[in-house]
């Protein structure tokens, strides 16, 4: 029984994580299909900005909620304006330049912090489930991804900005003709989205050591999570969150890790091959 | 349409023999331990090179074959003890590894974005695997998988048939200089045969060349595979000369290497990709022997400033756009005579 | 009365809950010049897709047969080699190629590498292409890409052509060299042409299949079938 509530807290966990670091990429490649191969440094941004700042003196909560995402917001609306807003509907080309510009902050970020690990210590501690030892801050994490999730579902469907935000994705022309600016939508898009992969950095630093690197860790899952997700922003990411933290624990507790990882690896290869269009594009269309 | 179509010129000879003679005549200047990695690279390139900008396809995850290669070779040569086998299978297996990927995104008309997603994941599932790997458990045969420390012993080139006689140093990069040529040359004739001109047909328009009756699929999966049997032959190679074979093989990194020096060399061409490897391979090299100005800034300023001024962006129309100025200047070139000859009428009417 | 070239059995094409193709029983026979007419949304695209290939599998039920053949939920290629050339709605060339090159790929797989260089220099001066064989197609005026596309269509010698929209976009001038084209194609080949132009499907003076809500409303001579006050209805709407 124990057992089982460990399980499911792990999944849980899993499919959290999952949806926290996509979010970002999320909202960027539904809103305006552009892929972000940088996304992964946005995020490691996140982690470093959370860590400095800890180190510093604040108070690591407010450094992950509020002084990361802010950060890198600031990172995300510097880069849209110098490189990506000239490649708009050039797909392979924004992939090839944030591509670029992930080198690019690995090595600035190299530069400036070295290469050796840097952490902050997690500020919730550990809990015990009957024999089993979990670590409280995975409970946080789950928290934040739920009420994230919340908040963005709630913001596309509910308000005006959300709207437009949709209709811009459907069509900028329509949009344009009725009096909104589709490049001040797509600028503030980019940026939301940048901030969102600086709290999802913010939030993981905590729980690993971070190295200039560590984006490669996070890119290769956010970028099938949500490519595999479809259209729909949230109800896409939420299914292949769901998806493949069930399957990547699943298998991890019934052989090792790094199966558990290449069994979630291996069901994007499927996925991607079957549902061209992705999750939602097959099913829960019409969703947010 | 016989000799220079399809926007493949036609070879110069002179100029290639020339080149050939020059590399020939270069251990005799420098030390060759160097030039034979940058061969190496540029084999690597010219693989990709052929593959996406002539037939279109972009692959995030080139390295897989690199890799496969590579590991192929170690493995091999670990079990069997002398060369020329291990050599063969680095072929052949990156070449129906790639058959098999490459039927199952091709059949399933997977193409652009999509295709590179699928591709960088490959790579990675392989990446992800060969780093876990360490222990007694995981070995194919006698050869130890190593996890992220990799094969670090195994039998290097040797003459066919004669496991003792060890080809290495000067021999080495003669072998490799062959290789990296023979390659070229198979390559360039790929491209104009009509194989090649089909497949040129097909980056342009698929959907047409299906019109016309050509099965597209089955086009794309047969490049696919020889383009990553070359890749194969160029991780087999870079074992060699490393005389290590780790997961970095697999790596991210490999992968985006690759895609910077086809893109830098100008997509669409041979010979660009090749130059670009060994330049931003030399580059690489120079800076990795020191730490203030870092690999990995220059080279992603590099791709992010290629990208941004490369007017028409990277889809194969860059291959049109070199045509039609190629085209214009050949116009000019018309007009200018035009006028001369008629300013030389009218002169010669008074 | 020659045998069927080109037959449909009960053939319907379902989107969602839309019938596009309505159980639609058709029949072409050989050297016809069939024009397929009718409203937007009256379903003769979708036809055409599926004789194509362009649209089968899960959305499709019925038979398609080609000179006997059946080819129900055969791909694109695979009819293509049957000897039939496909003009599509949307004009597809090979931009990045020249005139010649887009000619030499289609003549190359029926004449082979040899062979082909001829039959670019036939279409070249049949369409009187000659003048511009060395330019880039992505350069031409609309009317000119259209006449290449045609070009690559006939360039493998199809004994069945089918042509979707082929006056699209085309000049009054353009176009009477086009129908002059496919009455010259009609000497030695059959032909399906779906248009919207009611000009130039009067001209071309054919077997006509009127189109509406996915299934034939009516089929007869071009004279009958365009005077006819239920195809004037269909396409004027009620009380016309």
């Amino acid at each position: 029984m124990d057992y089982a509530a460990i399980v499911v807290l792990e999944i849980l966990y899993m499919i959290a994580f999952l949806a926290l670091i996509s979010a970002g990429l999320a909202i960027v490649f539904g809103m305006m299909r552009v892929i972000n191969l940088a996304h992964g440094e946005f995020v490691m941004l996140g982690g470093y900005a959370t860590i400095a700042a800890a180190k510093a003196g604040i108070n690591v909560y407010f450094a992950m909620l509020v002084i990361a995402p802010i950060v890198v917001g600031i990172v995300g609306l510097v880069v849209e304006r110098l490189i990506v807003r000239f490649l708009y509907g050039r797909m392979i080309d924004i992939m090839l330049a944030t591509w670029g510009l992930s080198l690019l902050l690995i090595g600035l970020v190299t530069l400036i912090f070295g290469n050796t690990p840097v952490s902050v210590p997690t500020p919730i501690p550990g809990y015990q489930i009957g024999h089993y030892q979990m670590g409280g801050y995975n409970l946080f994490v789950i928290a934040v991804a739920v009420v994230l999730m919340c908040a963005m579902w709630f913001a596309l469907r509910y308000t005006r900005v959300g709207l437009i935000a949709r209709g811009t994705m459907q069509g900028r022309d329509v949009v344009a003709s009725l009096g909104y600016n589709p490049s001040t939508i797509f600028m503030l898009t980019f940026t939301v989205g940048a901030a969102l992969s600086g709290l999802a950095g913010g939030v993981m630093a905590p729980l690993t050591g971070l190295l200039p690197s560590i984006g490669g860790a996070y890119i290769a899952k956010a970028f099938i999570t949500v490519i595999t997700g479809g259209a729909a922003v949230i109800a896409g990411t939420l299914s292949t969150a769901g998806l493949f933290g069930a399957v990547d624990q699943l298998v991890s507790f019934a052989s090792t890790p790094v199966l558990g990882e290449i069994a979630m690896l291996a069901l994007a290869l499927v996925l991607l091959r079957l549902m061209p269009q992705g999750v939602t594009g097959q099913f829960f269309r019409n969703s947010t | 349409m016989t000799g220079a179509a399809f926007g493949i010129g036609r070879i110069h000879w002179n100029w290639l023999a020339a080149l050939a003679v020059l590399l020939a005549a270069l251990p005799l200047v420098s030390e060759t331990n160097t030039p034979t990695l940058l061969a190496v690279w540029a084999l690597f390139a010219l693989s990709l090179a052929l593959m996406w900008g002539f037939a279109g396809i972009l692959s995030f995850g080139h390295a897989a074959y690199f890799g496969l290669g590579a590991y192929t070779y170690a493995i091999a040569s670990v079990n069997i003890g002398e060369s020329t086998v291990p050599v063969l299978l680095a072929l052949i297996v990156p070449a129906l590894v790639a058959a098999i990927i490459g039927a199952m995104m091709f059949y399933g008309r997977i193409s652009d974005v999509y295709l590179g997603v699928m591709t960088l994941v490959v790579t990675l599932i392989l990446n992800r695997f060969m780093n876990a790997t360490a222990g007694d458990a995981y070995k194919i045969g006698n050869a130890r998988l190593g996890g992220f420390n990799g094969i670090p012993a195994f039998p290097t080139l040797n003459v066919p048939g004669e496991p003792n006689m060890e080809i290495y140093g000067t021999a080495y990069y003669y072998v490799v200089i062959v290789c990296l040529l023979v390659a070229y040359l198979i390559s360039r004739w790929i491209l104009s045969s009509a194989f090649g001109r089909t497949l040129i047909g097909i980056r342009e328009n698929e959907v047409r060349m299906e019109l016309l009756g050509y099965n597209v699929p089955a086009y794309k999966t047969a490049i696919f595979s020889v383009c990553g049997a070359m890749a194969g032959l160029a991780g087999c190679l870079f074992a060699n000369w490393a005389e290590i074979v780790t997961p970095s093989v697999f790596s991210l990194g490999t992968t985006a290497e690759v895609l910077i020096w086809v893109i830098v060399g100008g997509l669409g061409t041979l010979i660009g990709p090749m130059i670009a490897a060994v330049a931003l391979g030399s580059l690489k090299l120079t800076l990795g022997h020191q730490t203030t100005v870092d690999n990995s800034l220059v080279l992603g300023a590099i791709l992010i400033l290629v990208v941004l001024l490369i007017p028409r962006g990277f889809a194969p129309s860059f291959v049109a756009w070199r045509r039609r100025f190629a085209q214009s200047q050949v116009h000019r070139r018309q007009a200018r005579g035009t006028r001369r000859r008629r300013i030389a009428l009218q002169e010669a009417k008074q | 009365m020659s045998e069927p070239v080109v037959e449909t059995q009960e053939l319907a094409v379902r989107f969602g809950g839309v019938l596009a193709v309505d159980h639609v029983n058709f029949v072409l026979r050989e050297r016809e010049l069939r024009c397929l007419i009718g409203p937007n949304g009256a379903g003769k695209s979708t036809f055409f897709k599926s004789l194509t290939g362009q649209i089968r599998g899960a959305n499709a039920s019925g038979r398609v047969l080609i000179r006997g053949q059946e080819t129900t939920g055969w791909s694109t290629h695979q009819i293509v080699r049957l000897g039939i050339g496909i003009k599509t709605q949307v004009p597809s060339v090979m931009n990045g190629l020249t005139v010649a090159e887009n000619l030499w790929l289609s003549a190359r797989r029926t004449a082979g590498h040899d062979g082909a260089d001829a039959v670019v220099e036939e279409i070249l001066s049949e369409l009187e292409l000659g003048g511009i064989a060395r330019r880039l197609v992505g350069e031409l005026a609309h009317g000119q890409r259209q006449l290449v596309e045609i070009g690559t269509v006939l360039a493998n010698k199809p004994w069945l052509v089918l042509l979707d929209e082929p006056a699209a976009g085309l000049t009054n001038v353009e176009t009477e060299r086009l129908i002059a084209i496919i009455k010259r194609i009609n000497q030695s080949a059959t032909l399906i042409v779906v248009d919207h132009d009611m000009h130039f499907v009067r001209t071309l003076d054919s077997l006509i299949t009127v189109f509406h809500q996915g299934a034939i409303l009516l089929e007869g001579h071009a004279e009958k079938v365009l005077t006819d006050p239920s195809v004037r209805e269909v396409y004027l709407g009620n009380r016309a």
